[in-house]
């Protein structure tokens, strides 16, 4: 029953997906047309490097809400979205780490060595984009159904990605820590979410992800 | 559902981008009315203002040494990215926020150990010593660089003015504290009032200037009006702004970045590229304006000028 009533509801469901896809594209948009209106003030590649940097982060924290506002609310078809937000997350950070290779350090392999190894702040932030990649390649249907249980366990390194992010990003500020703290703060609610789940018993919850046949976190 | 799919704004719901023009124009036209008659702005004359701010053009100004001929930053640049956090951290909020700053009447209070003290007029001070044209390079701990045509006077002119006595080895100056015009006071990100300070050399010496003017024109707020320290081989931050105290020590003082991370801002400060900040790189800037990096220089480029004022000292220590 709950899979006829997901079919009908599958070509409603298109349209949405085709309109949250288009809004993930917004902030690249603005952030293009400021380029080409000459607004991105006077060190403009300071601005796509923060840009990007904060739609990455803010991605993923919107990745990482799904799984408690689809268990909190009931809308199972939340999950159904959840690839498209990280993988956006995905798309900015490597908007922002090409920015960093080229518009920051023109390629300079020494530099950015010296950077990655030195920075504390640039070497966490380095080592979570590693650790994003593995996540990117794996995302696809195919590959889901290959990995297996393991899938899951591979794409929990989301966790450490997101604590990584939001690191780098507490990391960089001179003084002002209200911005990342912001996000850590909410960070650490969805993640705190998940540990108290843990302990708690399963609800009916679990059967449902297992009928819209996503694995769920 | 809550996001609303882009099909559902019909076009005839969009608004005409004129008439949304128009709107803005009018709404500004209107809100400057109000503000110009509650503030009784109509009614004095224009065409004599008492007040001195920004795009008053400064008389008998001259041309004065050690200007570079790099190509110089616009003044939109200049006035528009500023590192003021006394206005906000962000730095395109100074230009925003810094117009809550009154700069007259202003006094700067001149103290310590030193013969004589005196509360000055800003009007005074800036008559203590001709005015010159100081084109400097700025280098920002940051990471980036502008070329700016500031005017101002020696500091020098002053500390000779006042006398110092032989117990004045630095200087320790102080900026505004006022939350009610300064926004970002009102939030502890500095231990305010902002403070900084210089050794005795190195205000005396010729490429330190305060500056009161930018472009010929009276300093913009978010500049550091009406009366900021330039020290063109030091990072940014040591050239504080909008100065209200200047008082002659025996201690070398704390300043608020030491206060704030004593690991990562020194005393001294030099612009250094051999000495990176514990965070990011020394070795190279961004000119503002420019879209490679360039080669950081010691000293900002006035090592022939300053390296002398530290000769024999470990600058890797004295940071």
């Amino acid at each position: 029953m709950l899979n006829s009533q997901f079919k009908t509801q599958n070509s409603k469901f298109k349209i949405l997906q085709a309109g949250v896809f288009l809004v993930c594209l917004i902030p690249l948009g603005l952030l293009g047309f400021d380029g080409y209106t000459d607004n991105l003030g006077a060190n403009p590649i300071e601005v796509i490097t923060r840009t990007t940097g904060t739609w990455t982060l803010v991605f993923l924290l919107i990745t990482l809400s799904i799984t408690p506002l689809r268990k909190t609310s009931g809308w199972h078809w939340l999950i159904r979205l959840r690839r498209m937000f990280g993988l956006f997350a995905f798309f900015y950070v490597c908007l922002h780490f090409t920015t960093y290779i080229w518009l920051d350090q023109f390629f300079d392999v020494q530099s950015i060595v010296k950077d990655v190894s030195k920075r504390p702040f640039i070497t966490v932030g380095f080592f979570s984009f590693t650790l994003f990649l593995p996540l990117a390649v794996t995302s696809t249907s195919d590959m889901i159904r290959r990995l297996g249980k393991r899938w899951q366990q591979l794409h929990r390194l989301v966790y450490v990605v997101a604590i990584g992010g939001v690191v780098h990003y507490i990391w960089l500020v001179k003084a002002d820590i209200r911005q990342p703290v912001i996000y850590g703060a909410i960070l650490t609610l969805l993640l705190g979410y998940r540990l108290v789940t843990i302990w708690r018993p399963k609800h009916s919850t679990r059967l449902l992800g297992k009928a819209l046949s996503a694995p769920s976190r | 559902m809550l996001i609303k799919k882009p099909s559902d704004i019909k076009s005839r719901e969009i608004t005409n981008k004129q008439i949304y023009l128009n709107r803005r124009k009018f709404l500004l036209q209107v809100s400057t009315a109000v503000a110009m008659v509650s503030t009784g702005f109509a009614f004095s004359n224009p065409l004599t203002p008492k007040k001195a701010h920004a795009g008053i053009k400064l008389t008998g100004v001259r041309k004065g040494n050690f200007s570079t001929d790099e190509p110089l930053n616009s003044l939109k640049d200049i006035t528009t990215y500023n590192n003021f956090y006394e206005f906000g951290t962000d730095k395109y909020s100074p230009a925003q926020n810094a117009k809550t700053l009154v700069t007259r009447p202003w006094t700067v209070a001149v103290e310590g150990e030193i013969k004589r003290p005196k509360l000055y007029d800003i009007d005074e001070l800036m008559k203590i010593s001709p005015l010159e044209e100081r084109i400097y390079r700025l280098r920002c701990v940051e990471g980036w660089s502008m070329v700016i045509p500031w005017i101002g006077f020696p500091l020098n002119a002053l500390v000779k003015r006042v006398e110092p006595t032989s117990k004045a080895k630095f200087i320790e100056l102080t900026t505004l504290h006022d939350p009610k015009q300064m926004a970002g006071q009102r939030w502890g990100v500095l231990d305010w009032p902002y403070v900084e300070g210089l050794r005795m050399d190195e205000a005396m010496h010729p490429l330190t200037i305060l500056g009161v003017g930018l472009y010929g024109e009276v300093l913009p707020n978010q500049n550091g009006a009406p009366i900021r320290l330039i020290v063109p081989w030091k990072y940014g931050f040591k050239s504080i702004k909008s100065i209200v105290r200047i008082r002659f020590v025996e201690q070398q003082p704390v300043t608020a970045w030491m206060k704030a991370a004593p690991h990562e801002y020194g005393f001294y400060s030099n612009v250094n590229p051999e000495v990176d900040h514990p965070r990011w790189s020394q070795a190279r800037e961004r000119r503002i304006g420019e879209f490679t990096k360039r080669k950081t220089l010691m000293f900002n480029g006035y090592a022939d000028q300053v390296a002398h004022l530290y000769q024999g000292m470990d600058l890797k220590i004295n940071f």
